[in-house]
């Protein structure tokens, strides 16, 4: 039984049609990549998963259960996790609070248990530091742990974004153009760390990516979105050769 | 019958100034999204301006006629606010330009806040009457009584408000505060002088405030503490027609123009009218924050 | 959040923190409790050797610690706008004056109105943060500027409400309270303030309320709940500004609709962005300089009044996140929170990653 199932999503915005009859079926475990021009729908499919935006038409379901008109924390507590094409941390937070935030659903205490510190409280928080750390010394970043986020180097930023995602326990952990702005040194490392994860965590992963080498090197599967439509999809070797896809990435050198 | 016909013309009256204080609101908040909270008590400053010139202008010694006085004083009152507006921005907000949008809004609150309280140390709190720059002449036609000072009132601002519509969307000005109020990092690369054009604006908004305020003096008292509730009705005005939108202003103001006059004949008492308005604000702003003429804007992810 | 600097105190400090730091836990855990039963000592006989003048002050200093750290939960802490917190200052004054003037007495307990005043104070406060609904589900919806109207129109309705209302005296007011408020019972509401709001700030609940300032999108994307918490941090908020309105109107007496007007909320604004933005220790100090240098002021009589408000603006442009924007005392940090224990806990778990070395591949070039 595929994990995620998406059938006929259809986005307007205003009157562009920025996603248009998207299909999709992940199996548990896949590493699926989408691909595709700039301003293909690639991260409005992302938002429509998770709930930044409502579907104009279509159907989303996720272990059984329906996300659409279902708000983006609901989404995120059932174990859809994801990251930002341009990173988006909390900037002025630390290191370890940033992930501390995204244990937040699964927080049992109430306020009044937070605002007199009852044992519930105390307990709950210890588990969470704790949990915490542990996710920043698995990441490689225990180190940083009480660094305000912004002063990380753009690499660790990219590599926080992961863990604050992974902290929330997801089961499909959703990636936008991790490799955006790395350099090749840095995208081999986090190549290596991408498939990583989705071991040591149990994961499904769906990935944006520009970077061919990242798509190609990792992917099982990969679809091609062009302006909304799905114009291919298949194995890389398969989309490699694909001569729509040639032809949609060419048009596009050609404009740029 | 008449009466209402009375009551209407009121409103009208009423409304018009709402309404040219509103564009204040709404034209600095089209080019650079900030709620210039400071617009009422600008407002409130240029009827003191009035005050003053149009009483040295209405002196004996000089002896002008009254319709020469009163040019005079509204074209100085336009000038001196506009000048204070400039000022305002340019020391208060432009500083705060690259800042989160709430500094300047609080800024904006105090420099309000400022002028006010300035007054009040340096003027005094008593209230102040313009000098009659016309004697009052009423009329009656089928038993409605109106003046000749209501009339003029209604259809200067008309006037003003035509004037106004009519630069934003025909002129070079107009076209640049467009361009401005639409893109703020592409407007220089068209050759759009941004800073110019904020400033621009900035006066504009003021001296049509100028205008109201020198209007609103031939029939009210003049106190260091008028702009807050004038210009809270004027702000709400802005908000309903949709802000950022110009004709949306001047609808709004009328609108309220009419709910203040109204309110009292549907509701027991007058002071039932900021009960109203306020919550006419807060409902229209949970339910259609955009306003009557106003477009939602989506917000990119 | 990193401690303030006052650098020129250093010379000073820095021996007394290492003699203090010397000293064993056992001994370091009671230096707090021990300082807020002497204080609480001092003020209750500060009657005895602080004149009136001087003893009103400080209750308005209280008073005004209560309302700016409140309104920093909101403003500072959660990064939206609100310009009403006199609003529900008003429901707190009310409600609980009148239960002191009207509902007590009525059911014959006049005798005991002095220890009855916690409870006026309460339900008054309750009934406030009820009304902090009334902006917390508009801001599901709207943020910035639209709220920040939200907000004000709200402190308008209740102003005109209010003066609307005859059994309650309408625009002339209400009046009849004894004065309950002394610096003792003032001291004792501040510290539950800054104890509970505290926790809170250090909970889950407070990092989610930090993130939706940051970016609510990406909160909301890694599972916090912002309906949740805006609902808890406006009703707080609004509970504490009705407990300090309760205490206001049992020290001045008589409270009209126009004591809880814009200026009111502006003068709170000043206190937090001149304390510092999500710092209890900023509120703390925002009120106390604030309110001493209006009293200070007083020889300028209506000059005073310009005072605030050119504050606000050069602070907007030279300081906009006040004098302790982002930081905070130490003492008011929950002992696990602090760095040092931060640390101990770092170095247990370095310790049994050495046991299984199962990290994920760091990687050469990644920084
Ligand atoms: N909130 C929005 N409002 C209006 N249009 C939008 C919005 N978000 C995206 N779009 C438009 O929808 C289209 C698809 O955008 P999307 O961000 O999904 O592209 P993408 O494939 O992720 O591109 P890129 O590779 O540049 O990230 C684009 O034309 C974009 O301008
Ligand atoms: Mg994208």
């Amino acid at each position: 039984m595929p994990i995620l199932r998406i059938r006929g999503l259809t986005h307007y915005f205003g009157g562009l049609r920025a996603v248009h009859d998207f299909h999709l079926d992940l199996e548990p475990g896949e590493l699926v990549g989408i691909i595709g021009p700039n301003g293909a729908g690639k991260t409005t499919v992302f938002n429509l998963i998770t709930g930044v935006y409502r579907p104009t038409e279509g159907e989303i379901f996720f272990n059984g259960h329906n996300l659409v008109g279902k708000r983006p924390d609901q989404i995120v507590s059932l174990g859809i996790a994801r990251t930002f094409q341009t990173i988006r941390l909390f900037k002025e937070l630390t290191v370890l609070d940033n992930v501390r935030i995204a244990h937040f659903a699964r927080t049992r205490y109430g306020v009044m248990s937070a605002m007199f510190r009852l044992p519930q409280y105390v307990r709950e928080e210890a588990e969470i530091r704790e949990r915490a750390l542990e996710l920043l010394d698995l990441m490689g970043l225990l180190e940083q742990a009480n660094w305000v986020a912004s002063s990380l180097p753009y690499g660790l930023q990219r590599r926080l974004e992961i863990a604050r995602a992974l902290a929330t326990e997801p089961r499909l952990l959703l990636l936008d153009e991790p490799a955006a702005g790395m350099n090749p040194g840095e995208i081999a490392d986090l190549m290596e760390l991408i498939q990583w994860i989705r071991r040591r965590f149990d994961l499904t992963i769906l990935l944006i990516e520009h970077q061919m080498r990242v798509v190609m090197g990792i992917c099982e599967r990969i679809k091609v979105l062009d302006f909304g439509e799905t114009i291919a999809e298949g194995t890389p070797a398969e989309i490699q050769s694909n001569p729509r896809v040639i032809e949609a990435y060419l048009g596009e050198e050609a404009i740029a | 019958m008449q009466t209402l016909i009375q009551q209407v013309l009121n409103a009208l009256q009423l409304g018009s100034v709402y309404a040219l204080i509103a564009l204040g609101y709404t034209m600095v908040y089209g080019i650079i999204r900030l709620i210039n909270f400071a617009h009422g008590d600008i407002f409130m400053v240029s009827t003191y301006v009035a005050f003053f010139i149009g009483t040295a202008l209405m002196s004996h010694a000089l002896r002008l006629p009254g319709i020469v006085a009163f040019g005079l004083t509204m074209a100085a009152a336009m000038m001196v606010t506009a000048l204070l507006a400039v000022l305002i921005e340019r020391f208060a907000y432009k500083p705060l330009r690259q800042a989160p949008r709430v500094s300047a809004v609080i800024t904006a609150l105090g420099v309000g806040l400022f002028l006010e309280n300035f007054t009040l140390a340096t003027i005094g709190p008593d209230p102040r009457f313009l000098p009659r720059f016309f004697s009052v002449q009423t009329f009656t036609v089928g038993g409605v009584a109106f003046s000749n000072i209501q009339i003029i009132i209604i259809a200067v601002s008309a006037a003003v408000m035509l004037l106004l519509d009519t630069i934003v969307r025909r002129t070079m000005v107009g076209m640049a505060m467009r361009a401005v109020s639409w893109d703020k990092s592409t407007a220089p690369l068209m050759g759009v002088p941004v800073d110019s054009i904020i400033s621009i604006t900035f006066a504009i908004g003021a001296s049509i405030a100028a205008v109201g305020g020198t209007l609103f003096g031939m029939v009210y008292t003049v106190d260091p503490y008028m702009g807050i509730r004038i210009g809270w009705w004027a702000f709400i005005s802005a908000v309903v027609g949709g802000i950022g939108n110009i004709r949306g202003a001047m609808v709004g103001g009328y609108i309220l123009g009419f709910v203040e006059i109204f309110t009292p004949v549907i509701l027991p008492a007058s002071t039932y009218r900021d009960f109203v308005a306020f919550s006419m604000l807060l409902l229209l702003l949970i339910f259609r924050p955009y306003g009557i003429l106003g477009r939602p804007v989506a917000q990119k992810v | 959040m990193k401690r303030p600097s006052f650098s020129f105190l250093t010379p000073v400090l820095t021996p007394v923190r290492v003699a203090y730091a010397s000293l064993p836990f056992s001994v370091r855990r009671w230096t707090m409790p021990i300082l807020l039963v002497l204080f609480f000592v001092v003020a209750l006989l500060s009657p005895s050797f602080i004149n009136l003048y001087w003893q009103q002050v400080l209750i308005y200093v209280g008073i005004n610690i209560i309302l700016t750290a409140s309104l920093n939960l909101v403003n500072g802490y959660m990064g939206e706008f609100s310009v009403g917190h006199a609003g529900f200052m008003a429901v707190g004054a009310y409600v609980a004056s009148i239960l002191t003037v009207w509902v007590f007495p009525r059911w014959g307990l006049e005798a005991y109105i002095a220890y009855l005043f916690p409870i006026a104070l309460l339900v008054g406060g309750l009934a406030a943060g009820l009304t902090g609904l009334v902006i917390a589900f508009p801001s599901f919806r709207t943020r910035g500027d639209y709220l920040a109207i939200v907000t004000l129109a709200w402190n308008m309705i209740v102003k005109s409400v209010l003066e609307n209302i005859d059994a309650i005296g309408g625009p002339r007011g209400f009046m009849g309270m004894q004065k309950l408020t002394s610096v003792a019972w003032v001291y004792v509401w501040v510290v539950f303030t800054i104890y509970l709001l505290r926790n809170l700030v250090y909970s889950n609940f407070g990092r989610g309320t930090l993130s939706i300032r940051e970016d609510e999108i990406a909160s909301s994307l890694v599972s916090v709940d912002t309906r949740k918490v805006k609902i808890t941090v406006f009703v707080v908020a609004a509970f504490f500004a009705g407990i300090a309105g309760g205490l206001f109107a049992h020290i001045i007496q008589f409270i009209n609709p126009r004591s809880f007007s814009i200026l009111k909320s502006t003068d709170v604004l000043v206190m937090v962005y001149l304390g510092g933005i999500s710092s209890l220790g900023g509120s703390i100090l925002g009120a106390t300089v604030y309110t001493v240098l209006l009293e200070l002021l007083r020889p300028l009589q209506v000059w005073r009044w310009v005072v605030g408000p050119l504050l606000l603006v050069l602070l907007m442009i030279f300081r906009p996140r006040g004098i302790m924007g982002m930081q905070e005392w130490p003492f008011l940090i929950p002992r696990e929170e602090r760095a040092e224990r931060v640390a101990a806990l770092m170095e247990r778990i370095r310790g049994r990653r050495e046991a299984f070395a199962a990290t994920a591949p760091v990687g050469g070039s990644s920084d």
